[in-house]
């Protein structure tokens, strides 16, 4: 074992060797890093931080003395450079790097910054912004064996490392493969049997292009998308309420399906509502920059929120186009790449401008989008809405019409209001329960005290004796005597009774009393009292039996102070019920009533007649289905510019309340400019962004498809191009590549199907001994790749091999099965606390359709190192855990799968159980089972078998799990050892790892 | 033992160059060679259990005593004292800032004669075992960003929490059981219970198998944990060997060691699935057990069943142990809210900390107690004399220490007569775990990981050893 360990420590070191060839010392390749890791953060591009008055990074600046006189590198003169000195010295005061930062410079990068001064301290441009530069493929001596310009230079590169490309994986190896990284599902075995027949040299290439053509190709290009973009159903913060921005997602969908050129897919996203006449489509594509966080929490300041968001922005876009850690600019000049924080305020200037309000409006309904955003088209509901509008129309004509004629009697009535003495008769209080704190029932006084305070959103049951005698109001009376108290009363109800909100002299305005008759417990009436001002409502009954004890209901939302309840009853006319004013002017002589005070006397009296209140009645009611139906219309997030731009400033320290310099809208000045044509605004940005001239984007894009198809970019670090990232591996390839991206007009399924017809791509991917040797991370492509595939990608493959799958695409996202009480126990929010899993199709979704809510996103997500979407992703790592075998071994999901594949196993398997164990076998892994499998998968099935048989109870629950019944027409012991099989198919290693 | 996994963990190692001697390989890889990591020095402490209280307990009603405001009730707070300091939007409107001095007595208790509120009637016996922290303070000021600071050492997400930079950093020291545990508790009274979030004990930019495990108390103690109803543990095992033939059939062509990597994850899963239930299968504990923890404890879920949980965790050598206990965020009827909390809480706490000390292991376990931020002096809403609120303050406030390496019976640090602002020896977030890392035998300067180009750290640039609370 232990020379085991040696030897593989052997080969690491190997590996180490081919990254880090010798001679000719180049700076890019051999300097720089060793520069910038230990040297630059505190000598290099940051401006308040170069120490001793040295700066590293920029040639003419090291040459130059420092503060002390001394000068860090004499070209040429080795003895003269105090950077060698420096670092070579013993003495533990002078040495560099200083102690505490905990870095070492080994001998051998010592050998090579000798070697580098001594040969003259040439300097390069960082290699990710030389700009790019036509590159011819080189030749190999195998001359058979590429198939496109990338196999020339991969295979320029293993020759020259003395490493032999792998021969051509099987064709069930190859289509799973693509059919995989192109759809994220597996091949059909129609699919797989067309493709093994088919002995034409263009098999391959149309396999390829069906691929490129389904409609499944955008759904699983859009996932890498979707983690760059941070999108989520959610708004990640506190609470983490819902929104809706879906239809952004659906839009990304079909960019890629329709192939939308990279440079019009950025433009759009960035700023497709700064094209001339936007479409709403390119509208909906600007939700890219929306989909950041969004703080909803109560007592947040909007301005260090709405700093948060822009920088985000600025973090994502640098991070996705440019491949920068901007995010490093905010507090300071970056450490390790000449960005300044300047570059990063006069980014952020492009994004600084959209009229939002920097904190989420909790008071509104959960799918009330932040503002701007859009509608879309929603002809059914619009048509509703229209219907709505008509009859509402018709019911206002109609009470105008009634209001028109003028009532009679009015003066009789107005006399009868004037002498009315309204006589209330306290109600006896029985009991009271509900309440932070039991409410206190005072039967002496018939007063129910509530508090003394209520913080949550609580209802008070309190029961009353049946009033004596004919009830035609009820006046409920809130005072405190506390010095001041507050009560925000959402709803009431009183038994049976059908209450009508009215208003009496000095009670509440009868709109407010309507408010707690709503059944909706977001309007609420706001009482505030003090011991002299009582607060009073007062509510007819239209019908409903008072003859028996009554159960009242109060619910309210935080009160603040105790309050004292009182009910009481009258048995006075109804019409004499008028507010306030209206009694004055009753009150007045008719000869001094003013036209007006006629006319609202007529008016008032109208309205108290029945048909009057019928018709008001339906237009409360028709008002409600209004508001409803446009609550359903689809909105989505989108971008705006505002007139008159907000001005950004340079944040001290990256602090939003301390505003430094102002800076106006700008790219990094390292960078080639803003054309002189392009407005300085997001949209001259997004052109800027996608110039030919910028050095970056094309690099970054065309590395992130290598990084999804082969594994890892030709620079691993796909997010970081700077100082501290990782070189490329194939500097000339990924040029090549960006190059022929641009030419080829941006076109992404032009790249993919290049990289995915090369030779490079379609190697076996099985692991020699001396590739391992030499080089086993596979920079150097010596084999196919093979890798586990994304969380999502496993589920959806479950779903479809065994029928599952629902394949619609797009449309709000879906919420399949979940562990129970997860949401209880961390969220919080009523309604927003619990998860409720769809039924039917939602269950059967693809993955990227599942509900992402940031503060719990979905747990057998999370467990295969999905992000949280919280800020942009653009490398998602591998691990490989117990729980990850825990989640495939017993989650639902897999479970009511392997039942389904079982049924497919046995319904389309043939008659044996060698033919039914091989169908289900290849449904999943697209061959044949070897001979030796078969024979551990059949003694699977009899022992399974055998135990279901023992055990009839365990077979029925079983196959009871998931909501999908299973088949009733099969038999379910075999069922249920077939399950155990497609179950033992679901967690092999081979059906998570792309072949 | 595979010789697969160790190339894979040595090929890690290739990648994982921030670390320097520490941790590295999997910390749920049950091969010997990944079991323990070497940390930076001689740890103090093997273990920590962290006893969050989420919604930020009130400092001025538990630990911080301030008998001069008795003769302030209702009286203005000093302008001077404030200081235009900000305040949330939640009182940010108010017409005044009236001072509401704590309802509650405090006493002086043990030997160190520290001052202690009659809320924590139980924690009091332990006055002489625990490290007060009277100094600490945060910049956030609402909840979400302040638990992210506390648990992350930034306000927004997307760094790695304590708890996964430990298990990165030192691996685990069992084999069937994850490094990392996470337990929530909701309050039992009517309070208002902020909302958690899965990234305060997430992984961040660490690679997933360090996020804290969650340990629930229904059906799956971890999620996915119980075989399907049919299924039983033979069934299962024969089946798990299947899969482990199959794997091997595919090695023997592949040769990738992550297969074997992977049939060593399904038998920890297994071991797993015998490990958890026995973890949190309480029959055997004896009844004085429960009563010790108070009668919460026999209700699964509850912050005293997972008292009892963590104590049986930290027997089973599990590093990094947290609890949440929700609902501390008292900003209106603060005397009934505090007192149910620590109805929930005091016991159980006291109770944790005196098994620990009678089975030998406060020794070697660093106990932590507190939550995001402090209250305000002044009252929100409505004040009288027996009620008020208080709103979210994180220019001071109190937490305690106690166990592995801490001072016993000490009080560090000090406010002003409102407890205010700091007035001595103040400690930020970044130096409370700069402090713990240490006592973990970790140096926080050095526990770091490449992220973007970047070294990033717990403490990010900041953090230093609070050396005054050190034994």
């Amino acid at each position: 074992m232990k020379p085991h360990i040696l030897n593989r420590l052997l080969a690491l070191l190997l590996a180490f060797a081919v990254e880090s060839r010798a001679e000719p010392v180049r700076y890019n390749r051999d300097i720089r890093p060793i520069l910038s890791d230990n040297c630059f953060a505190c000598h290099g591009p940051d401006k308040a931080n170069q120490k001793a008055g040295l700066r590293l990074d920029v040639r003419e600046h090291a040459l130059k003395p420092a503060k002390s006189g001394d000068v860090a590198i004499t070209p040429g003169d080795v003895s003269k450079s105090a950077l060698i000195n420096r670092i070579e010295t013993t003495d533990e005061d002078e040495v560099m790097p200083p102690l505490k930062a905990h870095k070492t410079v080994t001998n051998a990068q010592r050998e090579k910054l000798r070697q580098w001064i001594a040969e003259g301290a040439k300097y390069e441009q960082h290699w990710s912004f030389i700009p790019l530069a036509a590159t011819k493929a080189p030749s190999a001596k195998n001359g058979m064996w590429p198939r496109n310009d990338i196999d020339r230079f991969v295979l320029n590169r293993l020759e020259a490392e003395g490493l032999a490309p792998s021969a051509e994986a099987t064709k069930e190896a190859l289509i799973r493969r693509v059919t995989l990284d192109l759809t994220g599902l597996p091949p059909t075995l129609a699919e797989v049997d067309a493709f093994v027949v088919d002995a034409s040299p263009q098999a391959y290439d149309k396999v390829v292009e069906r691929l490129l053509r389904s409609p499944h190709y955008g759904e699983r290009m859009a996932v890498d998308w979707l983690d760059a973009a941070r999108y989520a159903d959610s708004n990640g913060y506190q609470v983490d309420r819902d929104r809706e921005l879906w239809p952004w997602r659906d839009w990304v969908i079909k960019a890629f399906n329709v192939n939308k050129r990279f440079d019009q897919f950025t433009i759009e996203q960035l700023a497709g509502d700064l094209l001339p006449d936007a479409t709403l489509e390119q509208k909906i594509a600007t939700g890219f920059h929306r989909n950041h966080m969004l703080n909803e929490e109560g007592g947040v300041l909007a301005d260090e929120f709405l700093a948060e968001y822009t920088a985000d922005r600025v973090e994502t876009t640098a991070a996705v186009w440019l491949g920068q850690t901007f995010n490093c600019a905010r507090c300071h000049d970056h450490k390790y790449d000449p960005f300044t924080q300047r570059d990063f305020y006069s980014m952020k200037a492009f994004f600084h401008s959209i009229p939002e309000k920097g904190v989420g409006i909790y008071s509104n309904p959960i799918r009330i989008n932040a503002p701007p955003f859009v509608k879309l088209p929603a002809p059914e509901i619009e048509a509703r809405i229209v219907a709505l509008n008509t009859k509402m129309k018709s019911v206002n004509d109609k009470l105008a019409a009634l209001t028109s004629q003028s009532a009679s009697g009015v003066e009789a009535w107005a006399q009868r209001v004037a002498s009315a003495s309204v006589k209330w008769q306290p109600v006896e209080l029985l009991t009271a329960n509900g309440g932070d704190q039991p409410p206190h029932v005072d039967t002496k006084s018939n007063t129910l005290e509530i508090g003394p305070q209520e913080t949550r959103r609580n209802n008070i049951r309190l029961t009353v004796r049946a009033p004596q005698g004919r009830v035609t109001a009820l006046r409920f009376e809130c005072g405190t005597k506390a010095s001041s108290a507050s009560f925000q009363w959402s709803e009431l109800s009183v038994g049976k009774l059908k209450l009508r909100a009215t208003a009496l002299d000095d009670s509440l305005a009868e709109a407010e009393v309507e408010k707690v008759l709503d059944g909706d417990r977001k309007t609420k009436a706001a009482l505030s009292m003090t011991p002299a001002k009582p607060v009073s409502a007062v509510f007819e009954i239209d019908s409903g039996d008072v003859s028996k004890n009554l159960v009242i209901t109060i619910g309210v939302e935080n009160a603040g102070g105790p309050t004292r309840w009182q009910v009481f009853a009258t048995d006075a006319e109804k019409d004499v019920f008028v507010p306030a004013k209206m009694l004055a002017i009753a009150k007045k002589d008719v000869a001094k009533r003013t036209a007006d005070e006629k006319k609202q006397l007529a008016e008032f009296r109208t309205s108290q007649q029945p048909e009057h209140r019928m018709l008001n009645d339906e237009l409360a009611a028709l008002k409600k289905q209004l508001a409803t139906a446009e609550g359903e219309i689809p909105t989505t997030l989108v971008m705006e510019e505002m007139k008159e731009p907000r001005p950004t400033f340079i944040l001290m320290r990256g602090a939003y309340d301390k505003p430094g310099e102002p800076v106006t809208a700008a790219t990094p000045a390292i960078l080639p400019a803003l054309d002189k044509g392009l407005p300085h605004n997001r949209l001259g940005f997004a052109k800027w962004l996608v110039s030919p001239q910028n050095p970056l984007t094309a690099r970054v894009t065309v590395n992130r498809f290598w990084q999804q198809v082969f594994g890892s970019g030709l620079v691993k670090t796909s997010e970081d191009f700077g100082a501290q990232g990782a070189l490329p591996s194939h500097p000339e390839l990924l040029d090549w590549l960006a190059l022929e991206f641009i030419r080829s007009g941006w076109d992404v399924k032009h790249l993919m199907k290049l990289m995915v017809t090369s030779a490079t791509y379609r190697q076996s991917s099985a692991i020699t001994v001396r590739g391992s040797q030499l080089d086993p991370e596979n920079r150097l492509l010596w084999r196919g790749p093979r890798f586990r595939i994304m969380g999502e990608f496993i589920r959806d493959q479950a779903l479809a091999t065994s029928g599952l799958l629902v394949e619609k695409i797009g449309g709000p996202s879906v919420k399949p099965y979940h562990p129970p009480g997860i949401y209880e126990q961390i969220t919080a929010g009523n309604g927003y606390n619990i998860y409720i899993p769809g039924k039917g199709d939602e269950l059967h979704r693809r993955s990227l359709y599942t509900y992402w809510k940031r503060s719990v996103p979905h747990p057998a997500m999370l467990l295969f190192d999905a992000p949280f979407r919280e800020t942009c992703t653009l490398r998602r790592p591998r691990t490989n855990t117990p729980l990850q075998a825990l989640n495939l071994l017993n989650d639902p999901t897999y479970v009511e799968a392997a039942r389904f594949l079982a049924q497919r196993m046995m319904k389309e398997g043939g008659p044996s159980l060698d033919s039914r164990l091989t169908h289900g076998f290849r449904l999943l892994l697209s061959r044949q089972p070897k001979p030796q499998e078969l024979v551990i998968l059949r003694s699977g099935y009899e022992r399974a078998s055998k135990g279901f048989k023992a055990d009839p109870e365990s077979v029925k629950s079983f196959l009871a799990v998931g909501d999908a019944k299973a088949n009733a027409t099969l038999d379910p012991t075999e069922l249920a050892a077939f399950t155990s099989v497609a179950s033992t198919l679901f967690n092999l290693d081979e059906a998570v790892t792309k072949p | 033992m595979n010789a697969g996994s160790i190339y894979t963990d040595l090929q890690r190692r290739h990648f994982l160059k921030g670390i320097g001697g520490a941790a590295l390989a999997s910390l749920m890889n049950p091969n010997v060679l990944a079991s323990t990591q070497s940390p930076h020095f001689a740890p103090k402490a093997k273990r920590i259990i962290w006893l969050t209280q989420a919604g930020a307990p009130s400092q001025l009603d538990l630990f911080d005593y301030k008998p001069g405001l008795a003769s302030q009730f209702d009286k203005d707070l000093p302008e001077s004292i404030r200081n235009g300091q900000r305040l949330t939007g939640m009182t940010a409107g108010q017409k005044r800032f009236p001072i509401a001095p704590s309802v509650f007595k405090f006493q002086q208790h043990g030997q160190s004669g520290m001052w202690l509120s009659e809320l924590l009637p139980h924690t009091a016996k332990f006055a002489d075992d625990i490290c007060v922290i009277r100094s600490l303070h945060t910049e956030a000021i609402n909840h979400d960003p302040a638990m992210t600071l506390l648990q992350t050492g930034h306000q927004i997400g997307g760094r790695p929490s304590f708890g996964s930079w430990v298990s990165y950093g030192l691996g685990s020291e069992n084999s069937d059981l994850p490094a990392f545990v996470a337990m929530i508790s909701r309050p039992s009274g009517p309070t208002n219970a902020q909302p958690l979030h899965e990234r305060m004990w997430g992984a961040g930019f660490l690679p997933s198998r360090y996020q804290g495990v969650r340990f629930n108390s229904g059906k799956d103690p971890v999620l996915f944990l119980s075989n399907p109803p049919g299924i039983t543990t033979e069934g299962r095992r024969a089946m798990l060997d299947d899969v482990a033939a199959l794997n091997r059939i595919n090695i023997a062509e592949h040769h990738d060691p992550e297969t074997q990597a992977r049939i060593d994850q399904y038998e920890m899963a297994f071991r797993m699935q015998a490990a958890v239930p026995e973890l949190a299968d309480m029959s055997k504990e004896p009844a004085s057990i429960f009563e010790r923890y108070g009668p919460e404890s026999k209700k699964p879920g509850t912050y005293a069943a997972n008292c009892i949980l963590a104590r049986r965790l930290a027997e089973r050598d599990v590093r990094f142990i947290q609890l949440y206990h929700r609902g501390w965020d008292q900003h209106n009827n603060l005397p009934s809210g505090i007192r149910s909390q620590c109805h929930d809480t005091d016991q159980p706490t006291a109770a944790l900390l005196g098994e620990l000390k009678e089975r030998g292991m406060m020794d070697d376990t660093l106990v932590i107690w507190g939550g995001e931020f402090g209250r305000t002096v002044y009252s929100q809403g409505v004040l009288t004399q027996d009620n008020h609120g208080r709103d979210h303050h994180p220019r001071c406030y109190s937490i305690w220490m106690a166990g592995a390496g801490v001072k016993k019976g000490h009080v560090f640090g000090e406010t002003d007569d409102f407890s205010y602002n700091i007035v001595k020896n103040p400690v930020h977030i970044h130096d409370l775990n700069a402090t713990a890392l240490h006592l973990m035998g970790m140096d926080h300067l050095r526990l770091t990981y490449r992220f973007q180009g970047r070294d990033y750290r717990l403490t990010d640039i900041h953090g230093e050893v609070i050396n005054g609370v050190l034994a």
